[in-house]
């Protein structure tokens, strides 16, 4: 194990430096083009009409107003949808249009294509939808006792019988998050001229995309090209489909390229949200504070339709101990059906809700045993060699549970005490909070995650590396969500060729292999080692070709010598190589939730510095320090983006970011009310990358991105805690939650 | 309705229906797509360009009252060869991520660095406050213009 | 759509005459909310951003063209520190005092100060010449104002002695961009008239009179007395609960925040 500087570099543009992202510059100058972005001279615009209630009858439905407006091309509703009007990549029972009923707010019930954005927008007004309105059902306790449930999951380990002497007991509450990508959802689609089409649009998983469009278009595979296009964020908001089939039924319909641009609230109302969760919990510990036994009820609310719940509600179970040892475990989780906005991925994928609440259990269980927190986690952080505690998988690949906690405690705790600055108190410039009023708390927390694919799903990637005269072409249909896959790509690429000019080109679904999802937390291990592999072939067929025993930009070498150019190698006939990577098989668990579900994990660990006013409940975060398990560092600038900018999702999740609903309806899908962190409103953040290579990953890295954003919150929480004695078992922490008053 | 203005240097002339915004204009009428449509409502800042010297949210100017105005958008700041200061600041220094709020930022940080060249840390963050960033935590954006500290852009 | 651009301020009432229900457009940063989501339809617009004359500031005499970055850089402290709180920078360079009346949301961050120093709006019309309202007939309820058709606001008068201190504060769950949760302003003059506003907390600014009467009798206020305004303030103030906030925290927050800046005020 070594805990790296985050300036640690070797050579230029290999693993280990902080390499430039390439698309940086034109990303600088408003030149790269996001799928908003994209247009043609041909195009229609697309808008949808969508639901204002979230549940009822459709009892009317007439479009014939809308068609009646000059300029308009096309009104299309749950009868034109050419396939299995259904989407979803786990179940597919979401409508494409909704027919006869609505189920969520801002469900789409019709599309329509006109000349201009203007044209388009007053015809999806024009269409007339009258409701039956139903009593939604909003209430995650209700749905959960009606049976409501899309998926249980249960993880039964240990001793019914066993007990400890020390108990402590909590229920927990995590709001509605939202991604809040600053992209909205986009895309255009274009007709080709014999049925088929190609579509371009917000996406981190392509291939699975392609597999729903074609069923709801009702196409053969081959007639369906679905391209990768710029994205301006995504943190699991594009797992699921939004726009697509809308576009190429408009775009088949007319005969022309459709474009839509959905406006900031259509992209809250049309993907899917973190899950707002109910949480019991009870800890068991002995006197010395070893964990005996720890049982949790997990509630996620899942909204109307499955989306991937399933995954995510399994994921709230299997780590509802968090990085702990426990030998005695009885955990169950319910993805509860309701009338709420549809709930899906959201970096951190389960293990954020379970981690606000096993974290405030081990402060309380601190409390009661009378013991530092940080040396009860210490006490019992789970490491390589032990077994998960919910699943009993033994873990076998490095797991510096240990490490990262004592590389965030070894930092200096101390940071300044409030001057008279504003912006460094609460309530910043609204020059509420004099420095006198206010109380300094830090808090601590610990999250894990598993990295990539579990329960036995056969995941791979793709990739194809292409050495040619000019250089080297990686083709992989990863998605550049803004983390920097076409950095580590290039990296890896050309750690293992030697060869500097590598270009990393994002195919369609025709031309490549799916990679698999860009979520997870996974593309570094799995599309990355699939370039590392292509790459080694690649490289090993060169030095055959020349026999040579070396390969870089100048050529194959053979004792110091070039011996062939590349142009002498692979001018006339590229070298070429295409690899399918697996990672080891993982297994489905048995039905008390036991066995190897897994093929990795990641830990990370927080300490947040907070000010509150205690008055009026306002919080100024002062620092968060945080350390990182990432295997091995290939990009350290790029972690540390990473980190920070996770940490910061997670700080917002801890006392802004919540989406409010009334019957269903969100009542702040805008910036306005929906408030992400400011400038102002961001702490700096300490990084420390602890690495300690894995085996399986490019050269011992792991993935980690979703880490910093799931032990975050509750490290902030913990801290307003300590600064203020309130219980705050809800997130977002609001001022009337702090101040004792609803 | 037609409105005349002066976009980075250049007289433009753009067809306007209604009441739509600058952004809005200038992405969809004068190619110019460098300023992002995020918010609609000027609370995140990635539409930023500078009217007539003043930083502005362009989803909330008017175009229509855009009538003789001198607009400065992203693509105005780097020359053929050469990026801006603040570009290359931010290239550098891992600012950019998903990229959708840099050009907010550029525009921002220029017009920040133009009126007060040595900006303190709470003073960047003041100035920026009105540009949101969803990716990277601010802290590579507050090394980028810490970086410029006194470098006139 | 058409479009107006007077040049001075004779035009612009000519124009607002001739087009009573055109749509004034100063700093754009409301109106363009609601054209951008299309909850406001606009067939005229009568631009003010080319009348020199509204964009006057002398003395006590504050120009409706006035933006908040002026606000902000300006002799008038309250005003000052509300200006900062309003937006983001691109919004204060452009937003403006008249456009702050015009919109009259309850949360008009400009309100608490006007209503504290008993500042007085100047509407003309080409029609009806000049009226100078005070601010209480001005805001009239939750985005609602006395101007008529035809009118334009064109100056908020202040009074000719400001109490020196005065200070205005703001309570939002962000540090920066926000809308208040709850906004007051506070002024006490060297007699120990009290006046205390407060934003937010009711369909329109008010004053909490009973607060101001019993902190003006006190020449050197106890602990007390501080205590017993705070629950004055948290007892006149009409709040609701909405997706921003709860009724009880307003009412709360509201006494909390009046009294630290009634002690801002007695330590200045």
């Amino acid at each position: 194990m070594s805990v790296a500087p985050p300036d640690a570099t070797t050579a230029p543009g290999r693993v280990g430096s902080s390499t430039l992202r390439p698309d940086g510059v034109p990303k600088t100058k408003g030149a790269f083009a996001y799928a908003s972005d994209l247009q043609d001279e041909r195009m229609l615009w697309g808008a949808t009409v969508r639901a204002p209630l979230a549940r009822a009858r459709i009892t009317r439905l007439d479009i014939a107003p809308a068609l009646a407006i000059v300029g308009v091309h096309a009104v299309l509703t749950a009868e034109d949808v050419p396939g299995l009007n259904a989407m979803g990549q786990i179940v597919q029972d979401r409508p494409v249009l909704a027919e006869n009923e609505v189920t969520y707010w801002g469900q789409p019930i019709a599309v329509v294509a006109a000349e201009d954005r203007e044209t388009a927008r007053r015809a999806a007004d024009a269409v007339i939808v009258e409701y039956g309105e139903l009593e939604p059902i909003t209430d995650l306790v209700e749905g959960h006792e009606r049976g409501l449930v899309f998926r249980e999951h249960k993880a039964r380990r240990g001793d019914p019988e066993a007990h400890g002497e020390v108990a402590v007991e909590g229920y927990y509450e995590v709001g509605t998050q939202d991604q809040a990508p600053l992209g909205t959802e986009a895309g255009i689609a274009f007709p080709d001229t014999e049925g088929g089409v190609d579509v371009y649009a917000v996406s981190q998983w392509i291939h699975v995309d392609h597999e729903q469009i074609v069923d709801c278009l009702g196409l053969r595979p081959e007639q369906v090209r679905v391209h990768p296009a710029g994205m301006g964020g995504a943190f699991g908001s594009r797992e699921d489909l939004s726009l697509q089939v809308h576009l190429c039924m408009l775009a088949l319909h007319t005969g022309r390229p459709v474009r839509m641009v959905y406006d900031r609230q259509e992209s809250f109302a049309s993907h899917v949200h973190r899950h707002a969760a109910r949480m019991w919990y009870r800890h068991e510990a002995d006197r010395d504070g070893r964990l005996v036994r720890v049982e949790a009820r997990v509630l996620l609310d899942a909204g109307a339709y499955t989306e991937t719940s399933p995954a995510v509600l399994n994921n709230a179970v299997y780590f509802a101990v968090g990085p702990y040892q426990c030998p005695n475990v009885f955990a169950e989780g319910y993805a509860v059906q309701t009338n709420n906005p549809p709930s899906g991925a959201m970096r951190g994928f389960g293990a954020v809700q379970s981690c606000f609440a096993y974290e405030a259990q081990m402060d309380r269980l601190a409390v009661e045993l009378d013991m530092d927190p940080v040396e009860l986690r210490l006490l019992n952080a789970l490491e390589t060699g032990d077994r998960l505690a919910t699943t009993g998988q033994l873990i076998e690949e490095p797991l510096p549970t240990r490490a990262v906690i004592e590389a965030v405690r070894s930092l200096p705790v101390d940071a300044d005490r409030p001057g008279n600055d504003p912006l460094g108190l609460p309530g910043g410039t609204g020059l509420t909070t004099p420095p006198n009023s206010v109380v300094r708390g830090v808090g601590f927390a610990v999250g894990i995650k598993n990295l990539a694919f579990s329960e036995g799903f056969d995941d791979y990637a793709d990739a194809r590396v292409v050495l040619t005269a000019a250089g080297v072409e990686v083709h992989t249909a990863a998605i550049e969500v803004g983390q920097g896959m076409v950095t580590i790509l290039q990296q890896i690429a050309r750690t293992v060729l030697g060869v500097d000019q590598v270009a990393v080109i994002f195919d369609d679904t025709s031309l490549i292999g799916s990679a698999g999802s860009t979520s997870a937390s996974r593309q570094t291990q799995m599309a990355g080692g699939a370039v590392y592999r292509a790459a080694a072939r690649v490289r090993e067929e060169a030095l055959r070709r020349a026999d040579g025993d070396d390969l870089t930009g100048a050529g194959v070498w053979r004792d110091g010598t070039v011996v062939a150019t590349l142009e002498e190698l692979c001018g006339s006939d590229p070298i070429e190589h295409e690899v399918r990577y697996r990672h080891i098989e993982t297994a489905e668990p048995d039905e008390d939730g036991q066995g190897s579900p897994h093929v990795d994990f990641s830990v990370a660990a927080h300490r947040a510095i907070v000010d509150v006013d205690p008055e009026l409940g306002l919080v100024k975060l002062v620092r968060i320090d945080s350390a990182q398990d990432v295997g091995r560092a290939l990009n350290p600038q790029s972690i540390i983006g990473q980190i920070e900018g996770g940490t910061m999702q997670g700080v917002g999740l801890a006392v802004m970011e919540e989406l409010v609903l009334d019957r269903g309806r969100v009542l702040n899908a805008n910036f306005t009310d929906y408030l992400l962190p400011t400038f102002l409103d961001a702490p700096p953040v300490q990084s420390v990358i602890v690495e300690e290579p894995g085996s399986w990953g490019p050269f011992g890295a792991k993935g980690f991105s979703e880490l910093p954003t799931i032990s975050s919150t509750p490290a902030v929480v913990a801290a307003i805690r300590a600064a203020t004695g309130k219980a705050l078992t809800r997130v977002p922490v609001r001022p009337e939650h702090i101040v004792g008053i609803e | 309705m037609n409105v005349h203005f002066t976009v980075n240097g250049e007289e433009r002339e753009a067809a306007v229906q209604g009441p739509e915004s600058l952004l809005f204009v200038l992405r969809e009428r004068l190619g110019l797509l460098g300023a992002k449509d995020a918010c609609e409502q000027g609370e995140c800042g990635s539409c930023t360009v500078i009217v007539d010297g003043d930083l502005v949210c362009s989803c909330l100017v008017m175009a229509a009252d855009a009538e003789g105005t001198e607009v400065l958008t992203v693509e105005g700041l780097a020359t053929e060869d050469e990026l801006h200061p603040v570009q290359q600041a931010f290239v550098e220094h891992g600012a950019v991520q998903c990229g959708f709020c840099t050009p907010g930022f550029v525009v921002a940080t220029a017009h920040l660095l133009e009126h007060q060249p040595a900006p303190t840390e709470p003073e960047i963050r003041e100035a920026l406050s009105g540009n949101i960033c969803r990716c990277t935590g601010y802290g590579a954006l507050l090394r980028a213009v810490q970086s410029m500290g006194g470098a006139s852009p | 759509m058409d479009i107006d651009r007077p040049r001075s301020l004779d035009e612009t009432l000519a124009a607002a005459g001739e087009y009573p229900d055109a749509t004034l457009l100063a700093g754009g940063t409301d109106v363009m909310v609601e054209v951008n989501f299309r909850t406001r339809q606009v067939r005229r617009v009568i631009s003010l951003r080319g009348v020199a004359d509204l964009s006057e500031w002398n003395g006590t005499r504050i120009g409706a063209g006035v933006t908040y970055r002026r606000m902000e850089l300006g002799p008038i402290p309250a005003l000052a520190q509300l200006a900062r709180t309003v937006g983001s920078p691109q919004i204060r360079s452009v937003g403006t005092l008249g456009g702050n009346l015009g919109t009259a949301s309850p949360a008009g961050d400009t309100h608490p100060f006007l209503a504290a120093c008993d500042a007085s709006i100047e509407v003309r019309s080409r029609d009806g010449g000049t009226r100078i309202l005070s601010w209480s007939e001005f805001l009239t309820g939750p985005k609602l104002n006395a101007l008529k058709p035809g009118e334009v606001i064109t100056a908020v008068v202040l009074p000719e002695h400001l109490p020196a201190r005065q200070e205005f504060g703001k309570v939002g769950v962000r540090s920066a961009m926000v809308i208040s949760t709850v906004s007051a302003c506070v002024m006490r003059d060297e007699e120990g008239r009290t006046t205390v506003a407060l934003g937010a907390v009711g369909p329109t600014v008010l004053r909490a009179a009973r607060a101001e009467e019993m902190m003006s009798a006190e020449s050197h206020p106890s602990a007390e007395a501080l205590a017993e305004f705070s629950r004055l303030v948290s007892d006149e103030v009409r709040p609701i609960t909405d997706h921003r906030s709860t009724e009880a925290y307003r009412r709360h927050a509201s006494g909390v925040l009046a009294r630290r800046l009634l002690e801002r005020c007695l330590a200045a």
